[in-house]
């Protein structure tokens, strides 16, 4: 608690304008990825795509429609096979696996842009399902674990509830306690928020903000620009299917480097009317 | 109509009743199991046995169940095969069962969005987990409706059973029409007895669809 405070302090970060903080993440790299090549049949979606990130880094994807962001982290978690290079979490081959049976998938979790909830299961089965299932652990322990996370989003009241009756920002919510009880090493969120409506938006972003304070490393896609620049890191434009640009927000947002991220930055401006 | 002649006949009718549930019931339990395991083999697209079951399915949906009856009882025969008239009613009813059940649970397999297979194995669960945990349950929501109207079709199917000389109550109801002519009494009987059967399944599959839909839709 003394260290969350410390850091507090040291970022300076304020709830109210969304700011995080930059170099709170070791030097530790925990995925790396390697002339990584994705294809479609004749259709290359990723180039030689090269990248490492760090343990407790936030790293956001931006980018035109069909870029290819998605299907990055899409091929990170494994749900997309690669054509050429490799994928390497904690020094392991995931992508191409190798070994069947390895375990790289609740090391990872993953966050979709479409509810992805289980509809026939309550909040809290839906929460507790996989550590139960699939890591074996203990039900007292999971169950508890669950309601503390639930109630940290603030849904702890919606245990007993079926997916069907929450809104868009509440299922959102309950998919990230729903990766975080994997305890996994690295978060990837896919556009998580482009279904919602902008309040909604709001609540899911806090709980993402939330996570950056607590140095978990994580991969975001997003169309929020203002989120972008105030939860990232790093910030990485992919455009083409190949990274165009890698650097930090800062530069990225005022003087980003190439002209085609200038075009695609000044989509998100208007021009006064009157 | 002469109430004396209803009450003689019930005992006759009442083992003929017995006798229709029973095969009827092992014939709708073998198309169930027959379906389920069709349906895998359509839905995971297994080689080979795919289009086996395509030609099985189609094969059986387009011929009527009683030219597949004479099929197995007077052709079987032929081929040195004898059986009798109650497996030859349980397995005929079984597999024309099977290619309607085929494609009610594979409808349902396929209306689970490919968002919630993504989601189970991102969350570390293996490919049986992920059918049996995430699946299959609401591939069942889905096909509940379509599985309980296929069990009431087979039921009623059941009266063809009659044409192979199983005594069920079609066989029963003309027995008894042919050799006494108390037709009214008889064909009373035949739809008291069929309602008897069919009303409860009729009810409670409502129920299972009400109860299994409620849960991921809300109504």
């Amino acid at each position: 608690m003394l260290a969350y405070k410390l850091f507090v302090e040291i970022s300076g970060e304020t709830l109210g304008e969304l700011t995080v903080n930059a170099q709170r993440y070791t030097m530790e790299e925990i995925l790396k990825i390697e002339h990584l090549k994705k294809s479609f049949d004749d259709l290359t979606i990723l180039e030689d795509i090269n990248l490492s990130v760090k343990k407790g880094e936030v790293l956001v994807v931006v980018g035109p429609s069909g870029c290819g962001k998605s299907t990055l982290l899409r091929c990170i978690n494994g749900l997309e096979d690669i054509q050429e290079g490799k994928v390497i979490l904690e020094g392991n081959i995931i992508n191409p696996l190798v070994d069947r049976k390895s375990k790289y998938r609740e090391k990872i979790g993953m966050v979709f842009q479409s509810y992805d909830l289980f509809p026939h299961k309550t909040i809290l089965e839906n929460v507790m399902l996989a550590p139960l299932k699939v890591q074996k652990r203990k039900k007292d322990e999971v169950k508890k674990e669950a309601e503390q996370l639930l109630d940290r989003v603030g849904l702890l009241s919606k245990v007993s509830n079926y997916p069907r009756q929450l809104s868009g920002g509440q299922k959102q919510r309950v998919a990230i306690v729903r990766a975080l009880i994997m305890h996994p090493e690295i978060l990837l969120f896919d556009e998580v928020t482009a279904a919602l409506d902008p309040e909604m938006v709001r609540e899911v972003l806090d709980v993402i903000l939330d996570l950056a304070k607590q140095q978990r490393t994580m991969l975001i896609v997003t169309h929020e620009m203002a989120f972008a620049k105030a939860i990232a890191d790093r910030v990485i434009f992919l455009d083409g299917g190949s990274i165009v640009e890698d650097s930090d927000p800062t530069s990225f947002f005022t003087a980003p480097k190439t002209d085609r991220a200038r075009k695609f930055l000044n989509t998100f401006e208007f021009e006064k009317v009157h | 109509m002469d109430f004396e002649v209803i009450k003689s006949y019930i005992p006759l009718f009442a083992e003929a009743f017995l006798l229709t549930i029973k095969t009827g019931w092992f014939g709708i339990a073998l198309s169930f199991a027959l379906g389920l395991i069709c349906a895998f083999i359509l839905y995971f697209k297994i080689p080979v046995l795919s289009a086996a079951v395509k030609v099985y399915v189609e094969l059986f949906r387009n011929t009527p169940l009683l030219v597949q009856l004479f099929f197995m009882y007077y052709g079987l025969p032929i081929l040195g095969i004898r059986v009798s008239a109650e497996i030859c009613g349980i397995i005929g009813l079984g597999l024309l069962g099977g290619s309607y059940m085929t494609e009610s649970i594979r409808s349902g397999l396929e209306s689970v969005p490919k968002i919630q297979t993504e989601s189970a194995l991102s969350l570390g669960m293996t490919k049986p987990q992920l059918f049996r945990l995430v699946i299959l349950p609401q591939a069942f929501a889905m096909s509940v409706p379509a599985i309980v109207a296929n069990i009431i079709f087979l039921l009623k199917e059941t009266s063809v059973f009659s044409a192979i000389s199983l005594m069920d109550l079609m066989f029963t109801a003309k027995d008894l029409i042919g050799l006494y002519y108390d037709t009214t009494e008889s064909l009373f009987l035949l739809v008291v007895f069929y309602i008897i059967m069919l009303l409860p399944v009729s009810i409670l599959g409502t129920v299972a669809e009400k109860k299994a839909r409620f849960k991921i839709y809300g109504v």
